[in-house]
């Protein structure tokens, strides 16, 4: 038994790039590796954004004239539906559970994730889920285009593509329920001696939270599209008026998904902003303790919210009421979060490396969609900005250069500990400083439109809208480049980087930078003797827990 | 350049910072030739129509509207104080605590006064939002004493509407010449096309200062009924019936449309209201009960009022 240990570990000291060779199929397909394994769900999403992308870009050239020129309004209802799916569920989830991956074994100590064989699962359910997904585009009557909120009635004329879609979406939330339970599991029982859960680095915290909430909502959303697949094909009515149903019952379910959904896709970004800022400002995190309790107070609040995507459906004033109150209390631990960030930067020591750069970046255009947020949560005014491209604008601020933007921040910072090569930083800078331009110039003016009074989700408008539509499709086009563009300077850091420390960031502290760079195949298959000023958070020999 | 242009205008101007409309207004005069032309080719009176390059909502012509505008207004001017304090800080903390100046890092990571007060302060800030947004939906929901009931119902893709109590109910479907050119893959321009998607063939008609009731539902899928000017949307659900109400203070034509996604043509449902005086309203309807009427009376006449009131009689043309 003991010798089959050694043997066994042996065989992975090994590391993977030394003497043993894994074959591919051995190391990809089969892979239990947590480093592995976040690599694929990383080069995943970084498809998935560019599929996402390509349909953005599809329907900003639709619209970036009056007139129908491209593509007719079904096809732009697929293009809309399929992109907000693919984001969602392909490019921005997928990536912070790559992070997760990667990182938090890394962040705590532990030598691998706590369940890797499910861990291998998770992650390969994804690809047959979205090929399952982008194939309803060949199927006869095409893609589901009745929005990614899949509402009833309007979901159910479509024709094969809801049985389609709905199995996909049953598959990405084993997927997301699996990674959670893996990520929980890996927290509450691996972390090394001495990394107590108040000592924890925030971007574990903002995962161990996230975690719960997938937990808690993904059956919720695989609940509601069973029951519109069974009242499309086998005769229920659950939201079938004419059956005695409710098509807001619908609403109601989807959106209590949904709002915790939101928080899914934006913790682990609070997170890894609250991992750069103090790393390039050279002091401690402002307020730990606060970030931690703020991350849980938004994740507790994300369940009593939900109907304020719903303000216009016809609630009795009272629910109005309650729920523009709840939503409103959100503005509360989100701006604490804020003004941390902005204190840690306070007397610190500031450099501007490119993860820093999105990392501010991410902090300022993510306050203006909480802005934004907040105005939506006024219920006289959310009248006029319901279903209307300030909607658009606003979700866009908080999902492309909120969570997006956060991504990108985490892919720069752990590049080096990854990959063991520098990447070029001028470059960083180039592809900050283009997608901020371009981003903007996309979303920003469709504040304006919606004000205008453009509705979201149409093809074509009136002549007075084309402006800033021209505006904001020469913002997509440009925002379009940026992927290529990021995939260049990481592929020639790859060949010509020059080899990173294992503290390729000044101020970095955690357990993730004493470990080489590259982070050797398996780390602390024993556990790390932690050391005074390892933790970034909590002196390991003074038990001082801020 | 009409008078409801200029009211616009002033009121985008009395509203946002001055410096952004400055920008947007020199924007907009690039456009006016254009737009004012468009303006003078169609006759009615229309002081809520967007203009190119607009920035901000606009105070609409009824209360509601007006309490919408009020509450976009103030919260826009609470962000942006805050967002000058926040961003100004940050960009403070980006210039002043440079390593490349110089700057050494403290070593501070609380501050318990600071962070009670920034947590204090926001949730008065709150309390002073949510009192004002408060008392304006409970007044937008007192739909009692109204003087007529028009019945609202969404179908794909197209709208109807019902006097209730008047015997008249009529479809309201895009303006058949739009349909075409949205089919047409032509590059419409303001100067030809100036309401185009905004037009139908049968406005719904309304009195000015007169408090109409809606009942809004559906008979397919879910729609929503949305005129700016009037200030307020109400989604239109199959099986429910939900209520609003609107007052509205300046004749004239106010133009909407489908807010929420109906399948294939929900770009292609406008909503157009004409506002009229209480006694051209009288007249109007009177008219319509008599083209609707008279099957009895007049079998001879159907040829006259052939396509809307045929239209009517099967309410499901496209949806089912």
């Amino acid at each position: 038994m003991s010798t089959h240990f050694e043997a066994t570990a042996d065989h992975h000291a090994a590391d993977a790039h030394g003497d043993h060779k894994q074959g591919f199929v051995e190391r990809w397909l089969f892979s239990t590796n947590h480093k592995d394994i976040g690599t694929l769900y990383l080069i995943f999403s970084f498809v998935m954004v560019i599929v996402g992308a390509l349909l953005s870009v599809l329907i900003r050239l639709e619209l970036a004239t009056p007139g129908l020129q491209f593509f007719k309004p079904e096809t732009f209802n697929q293009f809309t539906t399929l992109h907000a799916l693919v984001m969602i569920f392909g490019a921005i989830m997928p990536a912070f559970v790559g992070l997760a991956n990667w990182m938090v074994p890394l962040q705590i100590g532990a030598p691998d994730m706590a369940l890797p064989r499910m861990n291998n699962w998770s992650f390969w359910i994804l690809p047959f889920a979205f090929t399952l997904l982008l194939s309803t585009l060949f199927v006869p009557g095409g893609a589901p285009a009745g929005g990614w909120t899949m509402y009833p009635p309007l979901m159910l004329q479509g024709g094969f593509n809801v049985a389609m879609a709905i199995f996909a979406i049953h598959m990405m939330g084993i997927s997301s329920i699996m990674g959670a339970i893996n990520v929980i599991a890996t927290i509450l029982n691996m972390r090394a001696p001495g990394v107590d859960l108040l000592k924890m680095p925030i971007f574990t915290w903002s995962w161990l939270i996230t975690a719960f909430l997938l937990i808690a909502v993904m059956p919720v959303l695989a609940g509601a599209v069973t029951m519109l697949l069974t009242d499309k094909f086998f005769g229920t009515s659950f939201f079938n008026a004419a059956g005695g149903g409710d098509p807001v019952m619908y609403q109601h379910i989807f959106w209590f998904f949904g709002h915790p959904e939101v928080y899914i896709m934006i913790l682990p970004a609070f997170g890894i902003v609250s991992e750069i800022i103090p790393t390039f400002s050279r002091k401690p995190l402002f307020g730990y303790q606060a970030m931690v309790y703020a991350l849980a107070s938004i994740a507790f609040l994300s369940f009593i919210v939900w109907a304020h995507h719903m303000f216009t459906v016809g609630m009795p004033l009272g629910g109005e009421l309650y729920f523009m109150y709840a939503t409103m209390l959100i503005a509360i631990p989100t701006g604490v979060k804020v003004f941390n960030w902005v204190s840690t930067m306070w007397k610190g020591s500031l450099t501007f490396e490119t993860p820093m750069l999105w990392a501010l970046g991410f902090v300022i255009l993510f306050t203006i969609g909480g802005f934004s947020g907040l105005m939506l949560a006024i219920v006289p005014a959310d009248f006029q900005y319901q279903d209307t491209y300030f909607v658009v604008a606003h979700f866009h601020y908080v999902l492309v250069t909120g969570a997006l933007f956060a991504i990108i921040a985490a892919v720069y910072y752990w590049w080096p500990k990854w990959t063991g090569r520098m990447y070029n930083d001028t470059l960083g800078k180039i592809h900050f400083w283009w997608s901020m331009v371009f981003v903007n110039l996309v979303f920003f003016p469709q504040h304006f439109l919606g004000l205008a009074g453009m509705p979201r989700r149409i093809p074509d408008y009136n002549v007075v809208f084309a402006d800033w539509n021209l505006v904001s499709s020469i913002g997509a086009f440009g925002m379009f480049l940026t992927p290529f563009f990021m995939f260049y300077v990481l592929r020639s850091s790859l060949r010509h980087g020059a080899p990173a420390p294992a503290r390729p960031w000044e101020g970095a502290l955690g357990l993730e930078w004493t470990v080489p760079s590259p982070a050797p195949h398996h780390t602390f298959t024993t556990p790390p003797v932690i050391r005074d000023g390892d933790l970034a958070h909590g002196d390991f020999a003074h038990k001082d827990y801020d | 350049m009409t008078a409801g242009r200029w009211t616009q205008w002033d009121a985008a101007r009395s509203g946002l910072a001055r410096g952004l409309v400055r920008a947007g207004a020199a924007l907009a005069a690039l456009a006016l030739p254009v737009s004012a032309f468009a303006q003078a080719a169609g006759k009615d009176f229309e002081p809520d129509e967007p203009v190119r390059w607009q920035l901000n909502m606009t105070p609409g012509v009824t209360h509601t509207a007006q309490m919408a505008y009020d509450a976009h207004m103030f919260a826009l001017w609470v962000c942006v104080v805050i967002g000058v304090l926040v961003f100004g800080a940050m960009f403070y903390a980006m210039f002043k605590f440079r390593r490349s100046k110089g700057a050494v890092a403290a070593q501070f990571s609380h501050n318990t006064t600071a962070e009670i007060i920034w947590t204090i302060v926001p949730v008065i800030i709150l309390i002073v939002m949510a009192w004002p947004a408060t008392t304006k939906l409970i007044s937008e929901y007192d739909t009692r004493d109204s003087a007529m009931t028009v019945k609202i119902t969404g179908y794909q893709w197209l709208w109807k509407y019902e006097y209730l109590g008047e015997d008249v109910s009529f479809l309201s479907r895009l303006d058949r010449k739009d349909d075409v050119i949205r089919q047409s893959r032509v590059v419409p321009t303001l100067a030809s096309n100036p309401h185009y998607l905004r037009d139908v063939d049968n406005p719904l008609v309304l009195p000015v200062n007169t408090k109409v009731r809606f009942v809004v539902t559906a008979d397919d899928v879910i729609h929503s009924w949305w005129v700016p000017a009037l200030g307020w949307k109400q989604d239109a659900i199959p099986g429910i019936v939900n209520e609003a109400w609107t007052d509205i203070r300046t004749p004239g034509i106010y133009r909407g449309q489908c807010a929420e996604l109906c399948g294939k043509d929900h770009g292609f449902m406008p909503i157009v209201v004409r506002a009229v005086s209480k006694e051209e309203f009288s007249r109007w309807l009177a008219q319509q009960k008599a083209k609707s009427a008279p099957v009895p009376t007049a079998p001879a006449t159907p040829v006259a009022a052939a396509p809307a009131a045929s239209a009517i009689d099967t309410p499901t043309p496209a949806g089912g």
